[in-house]
């Protein structure tokens, strides 16, 4: 039976005609990639200037610390329906609990790399009269950069893989084959459904480490 | 000039650095700050850019107050060479020099050629320009923090501790270096050293402290040697040492120098 189901994934996947149309796995890729960077481009339009100016001033660092561990404490899926409750089906819903998923990570990485930076470093950058703006874009974030793409990386596969989860809420992306996969029981297709998620998961997490070992270089 | 009037700091932690400290700094001259670690020295110099902001009392450069002076100009019409080079680790030797001209709105190119100009008046080998900080010493990079205080030719110049990590010989290059841009540039240059004859080399006006940015004495160093003030000063500056304590003696028809341990230390010269 679960040999089956490997040799009907390996023939669901080399099959052309699930490589093309609304349903085809290019099209659900793109949908579910383009989930994921409206989300994570909201919720960093949230953490970002939150996280930089918590590390930059020092102030507020107890509540961001809370914020970022209740936040990430919370049930992926329990979050969903309870948004999908509150706000009703649609795209709204799912991208709020995806945000609000993506927050703690973006505004951790933020708010620590901007604490990892040597204080001396930052004295020795007043000293010679840069503006607090300058000591924040050009010396802060320039020296946090591993660790704020290091929250990217985080908030990225986070909201790949809990993308997933959301198609059952009808929000498509490459869930749709997982969770329509179980009801018809299909499971071939639910295989090849992970397995392209999985890929993608590891693609884009390969992508984030080389971009992080860049940053730390320069 | 600089002054300072009534100045105490004492830090959000309850330390009190510096307790009611007056003193003038004539124009064009050097002033060094000696005194053992933890007396007050950098406290004393990092009001002079705000980086210290006092407790109590002023500092004025030319009569104004620099508390009323907006920060960041007046840190970059000031050379400040930090006790640990203070470098920017993610910028290359060469663009840290410059940075002083950048923000002060100099091209790229022209502060890149005198960041190296000055880079070479530290005689740094220029191969190290393209490099990071941290693959330097700790005295080369301090050599680097000394050409970023000076490429800007400010009026006014910062020195802490600047050659604390560069090895003796290349020290006295670099004091030497400093006497001749003196006599050259009539810079102000507030210096600090725990080095006593390091004070006396550079020093116009040498001021002793002690604890809490006390003043123990202020003088030439002809003045201090002469007529110490106390026993604290004739400690400090060695008065208690055969190397100090020279006298004259003739031998085989030459008059020759001698310390306080009988060892010859040179010869009288013509006065
Ligand atoms: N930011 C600070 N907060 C608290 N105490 C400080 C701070 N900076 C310096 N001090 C204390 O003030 C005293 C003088 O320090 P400092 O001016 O650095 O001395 P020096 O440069 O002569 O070694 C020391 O006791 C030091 O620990
Ligand atoms: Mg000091």
């Amino acid at each position: 039976m679960s040999d089956n189901v490997f040799v009907g994934a390996g023939q669901w996947l080399t099959d052309s005609a699930h490589w093309s149309g609304t349903d085809g796995v290019p099209a659900r890729l793109l949908e579910h990639l383009g989930y994921t960077v409206l989300t994570v481009v909201i919720a960093a339009a949230i953490a970002l200037p939150l996280g930089l100016w918590i590390g930059h001033t020092g102030r507020l660092r107890g509540l961001a610390v809370a914020l970022t561990g209740s936040l990430r404490a919370l049930p992926t899926l329990g979050l969903l329906t309870l948004v999908v409750l509150w706000v009703g089906i649609g795209l709204t819903g799912p991208i709020l609990a995806l945000v609000v998923l993506s927050v703690p990570p973006l505004l951790a990485g933020a708010y620590a790399g901007l604490e990892s930076v040597d204080r001396h470093t930052i004295d020795a950058a007043r000293g010679l009269g840069f503006t607090e703006w300058q000591v924040l874009t050009r010396v802060e974030i320039p020296l946090a950069l591993p660790l704020i793409v290091g929250g990217f990386r985080s908030a990225v596969l986070q909201v790949v893989s809990t993308a997933t989860v959301a198609a059952y809420i009808g929000l498509g992306g490459l869930g749709t084959y997982l969770i329509e996969g179980v009801q018809i029981r299909d499971y071939p297709m639910t295989l090849a459904g992970s397995l392209v998620v999985v890929v993608l998961a590891l693609v884009l997490d390969a992508g984030f480490a080389l971009a992080q070992r860049s940053a730390a270089r320069s | 000039m600089i002054e300072f009037r009534s100045v105490s700091k004492t830090f959000a932690d309850g330390t009190t650095a510096v307790r009611d400290f007056s003193l003038v700094l004539p124009s064009r001259t050097t002033t060094v700050f000696v005194g053992s670690s933890g007396c007050g020295k950098t406290t004393l110099l990092r009001m002079v850019n705000r980086l210290v902001e006092p407790s109590s009392g002023q500092v004025l450069i030319d009569d104004v107050d620099v508390a009323t002076r907006n920060p960041v100009e007046l840190r970059r019409s000031i050379g400040y060479v930090m006790q640990h080079a203070g470098l920017l680790p993610h910028r290359r030797v060469v663009d840290n020099v410059a940075v002083p001209l950048r923000l002060a709105g100099v091209g790229r190119s022209e502060a890149t050629s005198r960041a190296l100009a000055a880079l070479e008046t530290v005689g740094l080998d220029p191969a190290l320009a393209r490099r990071y900080p941290r693959q330097l010493s700790g005295g080369q990079q301090q050599r680097v923090g000394v050409a970023r205080g000076l490429v800007a030719d400010p009026n006014i110049l910062l020195m802490d501790e600047p050659f604390g990590a560069v090895d003796p010989i290349v020290r006295d290059d670099l004091q030497q270096e400093l006497l001749r841009l003196q006599r050259e540039l009539d810079k102000t240059i507030v210096f600090v050293t725990h080095d006593i004859d390091e004070a006396f080399l550079l020093g116009d006006q040498v001021v002793i402290l002690r604890r809490g940015g006390e003043v123990a004495q202020v003088g030439t160093p002809a003045e201090i040697l002469a007529d110490p003030a106390d026993d604290f000063v004739r400690t400090f500056v060695g008065l208690d040492k055969a190397r100090r304590t020279l006298h004259v003696e003739e031998r085989a028809g030459a008059r020759i120098v001698v310390d306080g341990d009988g060892r010859p230390a040179g010869v009288l010269g013509p006065a």
